[in-house]
């Protein structure tokens, strides 16, 4: 240990820890239990639970762990007759104004009070007088109130004021009549405020849509990853009779630390939708009829061979969403390949693809996600990162806190809630123009970093600004906030037109496609109208043959697709995302896929199949992420992606071309489009 | 966060200015602690309480979450955060003042106004305030606090006289 530790007992045990660090903290380290509740490792200490008293040799009277600074030669005793006494006491102090309504509290079975009052409770209550009773303010759609239930921590106001960086609850009143509350009824609008709801020790703050849903001991969790950004937050899922109930965070220091944005836990609630699929469907004289597999697969079978056949098979194009995995792309550039196509892309709402070179380097942050917090400046140009990657903004915001500059060039103001060092807004037809000067006042310190965000990636004429911005950084880091779940692995995946598919031809992207459909189209979880540039919708309507493989029925689909083949979401699947960081994150499925849907892979695998292509003789998703792999390996280095010059042409724009760039938080996909608590989110937020 | 000043706003120029001034003593990022100060001149202002509007501005003035000015104007009993009469009453109920008649001249002025504690009369004269802690004048027990000024050994006549003096 350093110098500047100092060595302590616990229970007779000899203990070593930095000076100053809290006591709480170091037996945490050794293994040693202390009961608490308003302790939390992630935020400030506010000692006001008083659950953590232990028993210091020569203090007059216990003293709180959470808050007594470890020093040298301190004894320190947590399960003496003093300190049993005065956690004992503490409990049945908490216990007092608690109601006992634990058979109906969602908390039930993972409640922290709970827990603690089998070990130090009473069995029966001393206090005879009555209880008080708290109004329960409506903080939306997300999180219930149940205050009477309240211990007063303080956990939630300080994740608020210290995390998320906007105080929205407060203490109100003291003593007896000290109510945590927004006191103006007004909802939580912060995007990482679900997390209050695993701050909470107690049944106070929970889980709005899954309230009533299930019992905590009844579920299984299965570890998965979340698909919204380019963060891949590690979660739980938990899992009831073959439903996901809910999404819960997983630790994950070098990713989420121990937080998930709202987005990620309560986008499960667009899983079981009426309008989910349960069977493939395909046209017959006009209507989709729902069919099985067999007969669902031949027609797809059949559809892709008339066109390869008819019009070559140049004249299909696919198209992945940006979150499907690994797996699911490499699959679809496979068969795609096998066709005879290399029209595939999985960068949908990308609008400039000048320059862009198929084989260059995959996109990603550039910087691993806890560096970010020790960068000395940053500039964000189009991005809006509180929408894009909330967990990312924290991070940036811990930066900020702890004196990085950060700076941005945007399209508009918003709200950052951490000091800014230059902010400038723009046209973003002047964005390229602006970077030189603006990077040159950002851009201070030993550890730079750029990123473009997807305002910037969705620019009409990205090429020249992603030529300023590689010239802007001049030796800071480069990096791009990469879109969807797996935006990164994709293109490692050979999801891009072109050469890294392997087939030689140039390949059209999806931009084209959104232009001008090819004669065929695959859509694989995607729905051209909502999650491509617009126009799409109207373009790919004029495809002869449209296969769409996607877990839900929209409009769209269902006008326009000849054949509909049902599959898993990313709760129903296994596979692998590649983060902002490239991690790759290989997780397995948490639930059955509903009715006769099914995993996107096998859906691939038996088209493959049923096309009598060979090569796709797949036993499961490891086999073909070992055979992705192999491929990435025999692969040339990338070459150089930034184009320069005259190499990329200049384009006419007009103001309509930068129509749309913003896409809400609540937009990105179909699962988090179909959540309905998170669509009343989106509705109030357009509303203030 | 801070938005501009329009015109139309329910603190008075002077007491925007006061308040700045009040966040000036304290270190750059700690105007939290002019909250009271903010708070008092707010009410001042406000004949004595304090609108969640009001609340509002003063937390705009300082830069901080409206929330936190919530919490502090909800915690001290200094503060109202509902409309209330004119003149604050408060009356000792504390152990000196207890034992010397506090609670029977809390009574008399209760039946007299025809309000009870923490009410104010029809004509938004008084504020019979919620029962008052000690104000350490035991010495003079019992005792009432009428707006500011502290009136000591007071009989339920005296209290009459001094509640008919109020304009």
């Amino acid at each position: 240990m350093a110098d500047n530790s100092v060595r302590f007992s616990v229970n007779g045990q000899d203990l070593e820890a930095p000076a100053g660090e809290m006591l709480i903290a170091a037996t945490d380290r050794a293994g040693i239990y202390v009961p608490r509740f308003c302790y939390h490792p992630k935020l400030s200490v506010a000692a006001n639970c008083r659950m953590c008293l232990v028993d210091v040799a020569g203090a007059p009277k216990p003293m709180p762990a959470c808050a007594l600074p470890v020093a040298e030669g301190m004894e320190v005793e947590t399960r003496s007759d003093r300190a049993i006494a005065a956690q004992r006491a503490t409990m049945e102090f908490l216990l007092i104004n608690h109601p006992l309504d634990c058979p109906v509290c969602d908390q039930g079975g993972e409640c922290e009070l709970q827990d603690l009052a089998m070990g130090f409770g009473r069995d029966i209550s001393r206090f005879s007088e009555g209880k008080r009773a708290v109004p329960d303010p409506d903080l939306g759609p997300l999180v219930s109130t149940d205050m009477t239930r309240c211990i007063h921590c303080t956990r939630c106001i300080r994740f608020g004021e210290e995390v998320a960086g906007v105080q929205e609850l407060g203490a109100t009143g003291r003593s007896e009549h000290m109510e945590i509350t927004t006191y103006v009824e007004r909802s939580l609008k912060h995007e990482l405020s679900g997390n209050v709801i695993d701050v909470c020790p107690v049944g106070a703050l929970n889980n709005k849509p899954y309230r009533f849903n299930a019992r905590a001991w009844e579920m299984s969790a299965h570890a998965t990853v979340a698909p919204h950004d380019c963060v891949g937050s590690s979660l739980y899922a938990h899992v009831l009779r073959g439903r996901v109930r809910r999404i819960v965070p997983r630790e994950n220091e070098a990713v989420n630390e121990t937080w998930i944005s709202d987005r990620d836990r309560f986008s499960c609630e667009g899983l079981y939708v009426r309008d989910r699929l349960q069977k493939p469907l395909v046209r017959r004289q006009g209507r989709l009829i729902e069919t099985g597999w067999e007969e669902a697969l031949e027609a797809a079978a059949a559809g892709l061979a008339r066109v390869t056949e008819e019009r070559g098979g140049q004249a299909l194009g696919a198209l992945a969403s940006p979150s499907a995995t690994v797996e699911e792309g490499s699959l679809l550039r496979k068969l795609m390949s096998a066709l005879g196509s290399a029209n595939v892309d999985h960068r949908l709402r990308q609008r400039d693809f000048r320059g862009t070179a198929p084989a260059g380097p995959a996109p990603w942050l550039g910087t691993r996600f806890s560096d970010v917090e020790s960068l000395d400046s940053l500039l964000l140009v189009g991005s809006d990162l509180r929408s894009e990657a909330p967990i990312l903004a924290h991070r940036v915001r811990k930066a900020a806190m702890a004196g990085a500059r950060v700076s941005y060039l945007d399209l508009a103001e918003r709200e950052y809630l951490h000091p800014i060092g230059t902010g400038s807004v723009q046209h973003p037809r002047d964005w390229a123009r602006a970077l030189g000067q603006l990077a040159g006042r950002a851009l201070r310190g030993r550890r730079r970093a750029l990123w473009l965000g997807g305002l910037a990636m969705r620019h009409p004429a990205y090429a020249e600004l992603l030529e300023a911005a590689a010239e802007a950084a001049a030796g800071a880091v480069l990096g791009h906030v990469t879109q969807g779940g797996n935006g990164a692995g994709l293109h490692l995946a050979g999801v891009i037109p072109g050469e890294a598919n392997g087939s030689g031809a140039a390949g059209v992207n999806a931009g084209q496609m959104s232009r001008e459909a090819l004669a065929g189209m695959v859509l694989m979880g995607m729905e051209p109208d909502l999650d491509c540039v617009g126009g799409a919708g109207y373009a790919m309507r004029e495809a002869d043959f449209v296969l769409v493989l996607n877990p839900w029925a929209s409009p769209w689909l269902l006008g326009n697709a000849d054949v509909v083949l049902p599959i898993a979401t990313f709760l129903e699947t296994p596979g692998t995302l590649v983060n902002g960081q490239m991690d790759w994150q290989t997780f397995a499925a948490a639930a059955p896929p509903p009715g006769l849907s099914r995993p996107a892979w096998k859906v691939l695998r038996a088209l493959a199949d049923c096309l009598g292509l060979d090569g796709f003789g797949f036993a499961d998703t490891d086999q073909v992420l070992a055979d992705l792999k192999q491929r990435i390996e025999r692969a040339p280095a990338a070459a150089d992606p930034t184009p320069r010059g005259a190499a990329i042409g200049s384009l006419a724009l007009d103001d309509e071309d930068y129509a749309g760039l913003e896409l809400p938080m609540y937009s990105v996909d179909g699962l988090v489009r179909r959540s309905a608590p998170l669509q009343q989110v989106a509705a109030m937020r357009r509303a203030a | 966060m801070r938005r501009d000043v329009s015109d139309k706003t329910l603190l008075p120029v002077a007491a925007r200015a006061a308040i700045r001034e009040s966040a000036g003593r304290f270190p750059r990022g700690r105007q939290r602690s002019a909250v009271l100060d903010a708070l008092r001149l707010a009410q001042e202002g406000n004949g004595g309480w304090l609108s969640v509007e009001l609340m509002d501005e003063v937390a705009e003035e300082l830069e901080l979450p409206p929330i936190q000015v919530y919490e502090v104007a909800t915690f001290y009993s200094m503060f109202q955060v509902r409309p209330v009469g004119r003149h604050c009453v408060s009356v000792c109920t504390n152990i000196s003042c207890w034992l010397r008649g506090g609670e029977e001249l809390l009574q008399h002025l209760e039946s007299r106004l025809g309000i009870s504690v923490g009410e104010s009369t029809f004509d938004g004269r008084i504020f019979l305030k919620e029962e008052e802690e000690c104000l350490a004048a035991c010495t003079g027990a019992p005792m009432m606090m009428v707006d500011h000024s502290y009136h000591e050994n007071v009989t339920p006549e005296e209290a009459d006289r001094i509640i008919e003096g109020l304009g």
